[in-house]
């Protein structure tokens, strides 16, 4: 790990503040992901900005009858809250398939949007990354990418957005909402806060080096039935190969995200039309352009049957 | 001591303490975190400095240059050692892997530097600062690649044998009724012990003391001699606790080789543990098969022939996966055929894991059986009863010295409802799911070693022992505590275990899953010298003393056993020896597994919901004990059945997948529901204790079962290991 400064911020400003003044900064949440890019020296930050401290730790109701969630609430806290579970049950299950209960008691709302990839040879730093090191070259699109993405990759990089959350947060039309240094500050949907890679797959999102996630937004709760299908090589404490979430009503419409085939928990709002005919034909829309390698192929035919599951279920 | 005829009754029969399901008595230890492992002997040195072990990041070649220029000059940096620095090192008796690389590479990770300094932080950050540039060479990784043109295995001292062939087999499989031909294959494993490898190591003079986490203490001091080039007598290694090993801990690793060369380099005592992402790639794992088996049978299921090849790869000069072992013990059948060969691979080394050849061999031949008996129509339970044998069959004449197989798969069949599998796979569902069952024999060598103990006893009639045995998770000071206690007639309090130090008498140590049988009898012996001390010291004579509730009886009187030891301390050592037992008599645990799984439909997700072992090992000295290796190697099988794979990088030229994160093995929800019977066995020609090892025999033809079940459910015969989703979903039809 290399040498870093370290300052612990106690209110929003001072912490974008110190990001605007030190280049190389970085906010530490839970740290759950961040220490430990670093102590692989995948990420080598010459500052730590702490906002643990910062407050943003609460969760309200919102005027229009959503609910407003603080950037350093936990986890655990998040999965737990009554409002979560009675109106965002698909939040809470997402959240509670991801990581362990030591993880979700650190990781915060903001950290776990912003987790990085777990492409194994970003990992590695011996291996080519263009995520890692740009323009070096990228040794999983030719290696091993049983788990890596099938759509949105680019052929710089082919990693996958892993987190369960955002998934959920998609499904559920969340937005971000952001400060920067100079008091400005935005309001993003997820797919305005996640780039595609392109050609330049070590730029992830669209937020500045100053700027701040304060909260998450959910709108008003949206009805029908809440699952989250995560599949997985292994019970619990995985990454999903694929994960559905998913809002349905009786009549078959809803809404889907889909997890760990893509560089952002991956919504196409234009095929969700497509629901009450079936998973087929919804599936076909969603991963239309999709461009798997031979290894992952699996998961086009993954993600057909998880939903077929995942409508079945809706049903009864 | 030396074991030449059948054990007769003796003391331990008594059963007062041996037997009994005790706690493991290093438990509280464990559970409060102050049991110290190799890396937490903090009181014993003082002032350690920290090293840390740079990979080389390329899979072969040569380094060009390592500019340390940086490097050296960063904060906190007591010294760099590279072969350069430290010349050229030796090889050890069991590894053929090069501890510390340079000039050439001969695997990823291998090491190719270590770096000390004043923190661990400033190790890492200046092995960061390393420039290290290489010259890469073309290597070989892909084992089915290299496989026909892989010679057959080299015949090492003690290896297996690679050839073997009784009557025609070729004549015989080809005329055989019903016949199977089929080619199966076996991952790359990896231990995945929780502790990484480690070592404090400390320089007195010439006088090297390690704290290390080896296994088998003998062999590593041999083999850290040899490598570093000093006496023997000049090394103590000490590993009290060691977490985990499952065979990745044999003898001296990169950790204690780089720990003393950087130790002797700094002047201080240096601290070392390999980082996780590094062990994979660094150090051993068990090797990749592509096993072919063929077996011909008439139609009333006797097996005619059975024949079964397997290719494996490793480092020049490395051995060979012994995966055809089992086979030839395991069924009857009077023309056989077997062989062994062993590609040259550029990856890390293969060698020893939980069951070595067997385990691996098992999960190709058991998954042969349930192909067959379907072929036949017969239950896969009966066919392997049909098939028994109760000698050798490669050496007629030569019995099981105790073979149980048959009542096992009774047993277990009963207890698990075998009788509801539906012989027709894919037609029994709940809901989303498919269920399916699947059975498998397990046998595993029961190998006994010389052993040897050293046993104390004072006056307050404490009975202490000393043996270089190690406990690496198993239970050995528990057993070896109860093994003196029964001897001694005095209950566990009175007596002090202490193990793992290479200044010990010398034991196999943890290995073979000779570790608990041979350790035990090496005490056994130790304490029958130490009766005798204690008789004559009494007065009493040797064949009348009673050794009973702390006192000794004879001749009409009864003192306390420390009364023995009033003037001076009593001190006995002695070594168990063997004769030729174990040439006379195939010596075996046998065992039966059972597995009922559930498929997705959907999804093609399977999950193991409820196993069980039926097994046969001799004595079983400490049930509860034995019940916890039986279940943590059952776990170990659902991981090599259905995760666990090292992947290799054809291209770059190693194992992708080496952390924790990557290289997935079974959690708590994977496990639902096992179960263990231990059939009552007493094996007289092995030792007095009449034991057996049964630390391996738990995991052997699990995967087997596990794969045989998914089979049941599905009708889906994956023959590539591990057995994903990926490779069922697209001939799975939804259940809706
Ligand atoms: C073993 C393991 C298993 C896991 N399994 C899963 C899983 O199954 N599913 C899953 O979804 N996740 C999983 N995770 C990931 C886990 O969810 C994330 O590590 C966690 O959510 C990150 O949150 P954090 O607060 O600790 O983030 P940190 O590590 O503190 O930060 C992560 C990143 O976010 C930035 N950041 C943090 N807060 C802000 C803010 N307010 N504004 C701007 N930038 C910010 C940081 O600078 C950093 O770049 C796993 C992690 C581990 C270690
Ligand atoms: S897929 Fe992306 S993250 Fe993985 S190696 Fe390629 S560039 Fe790096």
């Amino acid at each position: 790990m290399k040498t870093f400064t370290y300052e612990r911020a106690s209110i929003p400003a001072e912490a974008t503040a110190a990001a605007a003044r030190t280049p190389g900064a970085k906010f530490l949440a839970g740290g759950t992901n961040l220490l430990d890019l670093m102590k692989l020296e995948i990420e080598a930050p010459q500052h730590i900005i702490d906002i643990g401290k910062i407050g943003l730790n609460k969760i309200e109701s919102t005027p229009a009858g959503g609910l407003h969630i603080g950037a350093l609430v936990t986890n655990t806290d998040l999965a737990a809250h009554p409002i979560v579970r009675r109106d965002y049950g698909l939040l809470a299950r997402a959240l509670l398939a991801g990581a362990s209960g030591q993880l979700r008691n650190k990781a915060t709302t903001a950290g776990n949007l912003l987790q990085r990839t777990r492409c194994p040879y970003f990992y590695d730093t011996n291996q080519l990354c263009n995520k890692r090191v740009p323009g070096s070259g990228c040794a999983a699109i030719a290696g091993f990418s049983r788990q890596l993405g099938i759509i949105g990759t680019s052929t710089s990089c082919i990693a996958t957005y892993p987190g369960d959350m955002a998934v959920a947060m998609r499904a559920l039309d969340a937005t971000v909402e952001t400060v920067k240094a100079n008091g400005a500050k935005r309001t993003l949907s997820l797919d305005q806060l996640y780039r595609l890679p392109g050609q330049t797959p070590h730029l992830e999102t669209t937020l500045e080096k100053n700027e701040l996630i304060t909260s998450i937004v959910l709108p008003p709760p949206v009805g029908g039935v809440h699952i989250y299908h995560k599949v997985r090589d292994r019970s619990s404490y995985a990454f999903a190969l694929v994960s559905v979430g998913a809002i349905l009503k009786k009549d078959g419409t809803g809404r889907v995200a889909v997890g760990g085939i893509a560089p952002r928990p991956w919504r196409i709002e234009s095929a969700e039309p497509l629901l009450p005919s079936g998973a087929k034909a919804f599936t076909a829309q969603l991963l239309k352009g999709a461009r798997p390698t031979k290894e992952n192929e699996f998961k086009l035919a993954l993600v057909e049957r998880t939903l077929t599951a995942v409508l079945n279920e809706a049903k009864h | 001591m030396k074991f030449e005829t059948p054990a007769g009754i003796n003391p331990i029969d008594q059963l007062r303490v041996i037997g009994k399901p005790t706690d493991r008595i290093e438990g509280p230890l464990k559970t409060t975190g102050t049991a110290k492992y190799a890396y937490e002997h903090n009181d014993e040195v003082s002032n350690p400095a920290y090293g840390y072990v740079v990979g080389a990041a390329i899979a072969k070649g040569r380094i060009k240059t390592i500019d340390q220029t940086k490097a050296k000059v960063a904060p906190g940096v007591l010294a760099i050692v590279t072969a350069a620095s430290v010349g050229a090192l030796q090889q050890g008796k069991f590894y053929v892997d090069r501890l510390l690389a340079g000039p050439e590479i001969d695997h990823y990770h291998q090491a190719v530097a270590v770096v000390v300094a004043e923190t661990f932080e400033q190790a890492r950050a200046a092995a960061s600062l390393l420039k290290i540039s290489y010259t890469k060479t073309k290597g070989v990784y892909d084992l089915a690649a290299a496989k026909d043109s892989a010679p057959i295995s080299r015949q090492g001292q003690s290896g297996p044998l690679r050839q073997t062939n009784v009557g025609d087999f070729d004549g015989a499989f080809a005329s055989a009724p019903v016949k199977l031909d089929e080619t199966y294959t076996t991952p790359d494993q990896t231990h995945a012990m929780m502790e990484p490898h480690a070592t404090i190591a400390h320089w007195d003079g010439d006088m090297l003391t390690c704290w290390c986490c080896i296994q088998q203490l003998n062999w590593g001091a041999r083999d850290v001699a040899t490598i570093l080039g000093i006496p023997q007598e000049n090394i103590r290694l000490i590993a009290t606790f060691i977490g985990g090993g499952f065979g990745g801990k044999g003898t001296a690793l990169s950790d204690i080789i780089a720990a003393s060369l950087a130790a002797q380099a700094a002047g201080r005592p240096v601290k070392l543990a390999l980082p996780r992402p590094l062990m994979m790639n660094n150090t051993i794992h068990r090797p990749a098969t592509i096993q072919r088996i063929r077996i011909g049978a008439t139609p009333d299921g006797t097996i005619t022939a059975i024949g079964h090849e397997s290719w494996s790869g490793n480092l020049p000069g490395g051995g060979v996966e012994s995966a055809t072992a089992s086979t030839r013990l395991l069924y009857a059948g009077a023309n056989r055929f077997t062989q062994l060969r062993l590609a040259v691979l550029d990856l890390a080394e293969g060698s020893a894991m939980r069951a070595p050849g067997e385990a691996t061999g098992m999960m190709a031949l058991e998954i042969a059986m349930d192909e067959l008996a379907e072929k036949l129509n017969i239950d896969p339970v009966a066919l392997r009863i049909k098939n028994d044998t109760q000698e050798d069959p490669e050496k007629p004449g030569r019995k099981f010295s105790s073979r149980k197989l048959v009542e096992c798969l009774q047993t277990g069949a009963g207890q698990f409802g075998w009788n509801k599998r539906q012989a027709k796979p894919g037609t029994v569902r709940e809901g989303q799911w498919l269920i399916g069952m699947g059975v498998a024999s397990a046998i595993r060598g029961a190998p006994i070693m010389k052993s040897a103990a050293r046993v104390r006893l004072n006056r307050e009639g404490i009975v202490t022992v000393e043996t270089d045995m190690t406990d690496i998770g198993t239970g050995s000071y528990t057993i070896i505590e109860q093994t003196a206690a029964e001897m001694m007639g005095v209950t566990m309090d009175k007596v002090v275990v202490k193990l793992g130090d290479s200044s010990f008498p010398t034991s196999p140590g943890s290995a073979g899953q000779w570790g608990a049988a041979s350790a035990t009898s090496g005490v056994y012996a130790a304490c029958v010298k130490l009766r005798d001390a204690v008789a004559n010291s009494l007065g009493v004579r040797v064949e009348e003393a009673e050794f009973v509730g702390g006192q000794v009886r004879g001749g009409n009187r009864s003192y306390p056993l420390g009364d023995a030891a009033k003037a001076t301390e009593l001190v006995a050592q002695d070594e168990m020896t063997y004769g030729t037992l174990s040439r006379e008599y195939a010596q075996d645990a046998f065992g039966a597994h059972f597995v009922e799984v559930g498929v997705n439909s959907y999804t093609g997700e399977i999950r193991v919901r409820r196993m069980l072992a039926v097994c046969h090992a001799g004595r079983i000295l400490n049930p509860k004990a034995a019940r916890s290796q039986i279940i943590g190697a059952m776990t170990m099988g659902v991981g090599a059945a259905l995760m666990e794979e090292l992947v290799v990088d054809k291209q770059v030229g190693f194992f992708v997948n080496h952390d924790l994160a990557g290289y997935e093995v079974p959690v708590h929800a994977d496990i639902p529901h096992q179960e263990v019977v231990l059939l009552e066995d007493l094996d007289p020609t092995m030792s007095p204790m009449k034991a057996k090892g049964i630390g391996e025999l738990g995991i052997v033809g699990v995967a087997a079962a596990v794969a045989n079940a998914v089979y049941n459910a599905t009708g889906i015969r994956v023959r590539e290991y591990p057995i994903t989703l990926d490779k069922l979903i697209d001939k799975l039809s939804i259940n809706a």
